[in-house]
């Protein structure tokens, strides 16, 4: 038993793995977080979380902190990957905490002039960075390195019957995107539905557009007739529920629809979930595994699939 | 005027885009743009800006520094990156924009009360504090930015959300105690007061 425990542990894939803020226990993608246990459970996947990481300044981190601090705080998180997780890949499931890292690992391998300045920083801290280190995201080490025919082989209850819409937003998609993808019109999101049984929303034209992002806190009315456009498409195309892979765009486009309900008298009620949810239901995981108690406007669908014997 | 304004206006007099290229992330990439109006079309808050990308770029070459500095223009943008993936001479727009918010905030011409101005700030506080965002202390720092009798307001505008996250168990109360935070706190401070340093020495106006 012990043998093969070791044996199973060795073969999975290691990652660095970096939550970032929203993840942490009772912060606003606390589900994410959870969801996602159960899926890198399944699929071999090994996320060893990096030691006192820090937070990555997100979208409007530039306003105050400028450049340098900004690649800095970043800097950091990769240094202690590189120091204490040596190898791996460094893997996030918030796309501005990947956006952030990578656009940091590009920028210091440019430029020895930013690598020196970090460098200099850093050392304040008792940390150095060489700059081995690759920042991916989570969507990237599913789609390329675990790939849909080995996602399909887990799914032990597909979600048939349900028609999604694969919101993709956009921080997962530029300016970096997953590779081989259009910023246009990236198919991953839909491959991933289709993958655990569930219809994508095929048409649904609001696919990668922003959902006011940070905005969503300072212009309150510009970002919200933003959200009700990507909400009221995946109504016009069918959809019963939106799927996304940000935590801001499931923040935003959940949160704020009774908020357009109250002002503009709609009556939206669309559901918001992460691709992991899905993969968790789809795999056999309960409705806790899932992190489907920690909705807002109630996915009841995916629950009581969730809930159901097989 | 703030000090480092006056100095910036007697060393480049009139040569508002060396100025740009000198101090501003990406900025040497202004002269780049040939004025096809793809970033203008592309980004989501488009028409809530009082001059696109694309005119910033053409009012940075002709010299139209406080119209440019002072406007609210680039407070608008919400980070999507589609003018970045769109522009044909492959211009980083976004960190362009976030630049020049940036350096306008820095010099402290960007407009006063400007919402995003003041949420980015008030970001960065939050999370150079302790290494981590804390959700909930941000939230309220963005309703009683504009006073107390106005965060009341916000905040129980606000309640139907906030208790509908607790019960999601997505927003917790006891993070006002303390919360999230970073073991090396202390070095995180030194590391951002260093780089902070670094980043004058470099922007000095000599």
């Amino acid at each position: 038993m012990w043998v093969w425990q070791r044996r199973t542990k060795l073969k999975k894939r290691q990652y660095a793995f970096y939550p970032g803020c929203s993840s942490q226990k009772g912060a606003s993608a606390s589900n994410f977080a959870t969801s996602i246990e159960v899926m890198c459970e399944k699929l071999g996947i090994q996320l060893n979380e990096i030691p006192d990481w820090n937070c990555c300044g997100a979208s409007i981190g530039y306003g105050e902190g400028g450049l340098l601090p900004r690649l800095v705080i970043n800097a950091r998180n990769l240094a202690l990957a590189e120091q204490h997780l040596p190898g791996q890949d460094m893997v996030s499931g918030c796309p501005a905490c990947w956006l952030s890292t990578r656009e940091t690992a590009e920028k210091l391998h440019e430029s020895s002039d930013l690598l020196a300045g970090a460098n200099e920083a850093l050392k304040e801290a008792g940390l150095n960075f060489k700059g081995t280190v690759r920042a991916r995201h989570i969507v990237e080490v599913l789609v390329e390195d675990v790939g849909f025919a080995d996602m399909k082989a887990q799914v032990v209850k597909p979600l048939e019957g349900m028609k999604i819409a694969g919101y993709v937003g956009c921080q997962t998609n530029r300016p970096f995107g997953i590779a081989g993808e259009s910023f246009e019109n990236p198919q991953y999101l839909d491959k991933m539905i289709e993958t655990v049984g569930a219809e994508p929303a095929s048409g649904y034209e609001q696919k990668v557009t922003c959902c006011g992002g940070a905005l969503a806190f300072s212009e309150p009315d510009k970002s919200q007739k933003q959200i009700r456009d990507i909400v009221e498409s995946a109504y016009d195309h069918g959809a019963e529920m939106i799927v996304t892979p940000c935590q801001l765009c499931q923040a935003n486009v959940e949160i704020y629809q009774s908020e357009i309900n109250k002002k503009q008298g709609t009556k939206l009620a669309m559901p918001v979930v992460y691709y992991s949810q899905l993969m968790t239901v789809a795999y056999g995981g309960s409705l806790k595994q899932a992190g489907l108690n920690g909705h807002i406007i109630q996915p009841e669908k995916l629950k009581q699939i969730a809930s159901r014997q097989k | 005027m703030s000090d480092s304004n006056k100095q910036a206006i007697a060393h480049y007099r009139n040569n508002f885009l060396k100025e740009v290229e000198d101090h501003v992330e990406d900025g040497e990439w202004v002269r780049m743009c040939m004025q096809c109006g793809v970033c203008a079309g592309s980004c989501p808050f488009g028409p809530h800006w009082e001059h696109s990308p694309q005119k910033i770029f053409m009012m940075i070459r002709a010299g139209k520094r406080e119209e440019v500095l002072s406007s609210d223009s680039m407070w608008m943008c919400t980070s999507c990156y589609n003018c970045i993936v769109r522009c044909p001479r492959k211009l980083p727009i976004t960190h362009i924009m976030h630049g020049l918010a940036h350096y306008a905030h820095r010099l402290g011409i960007a407009p006063k009360g400007q919402p995003t101005r003041e949420i980015a700030r008030l970001f960065w506080v939050n999370l150079a504090r302790t290494g981590r965002v804390n959700e909930l202390k941000f939230s309220l720092a963005m309703y009683f930015k504009d006073g107390f009798v106005q965060g009341i307001k916000n905040a129980l505008a606000m309640q139907g959300i906030g208790i509908g996250l607790m019960k999601a168990r997505r927003l917790n109360p006891m993070e006002l105690l303390g919360g999230h935070k970073c073991k090396d706190k202390d070095g995180i401070h030194k590391m951002i007061a260093k780089a902070r340093e670094i980043e004058e020495r470099k922007q000095k106006f000599v």
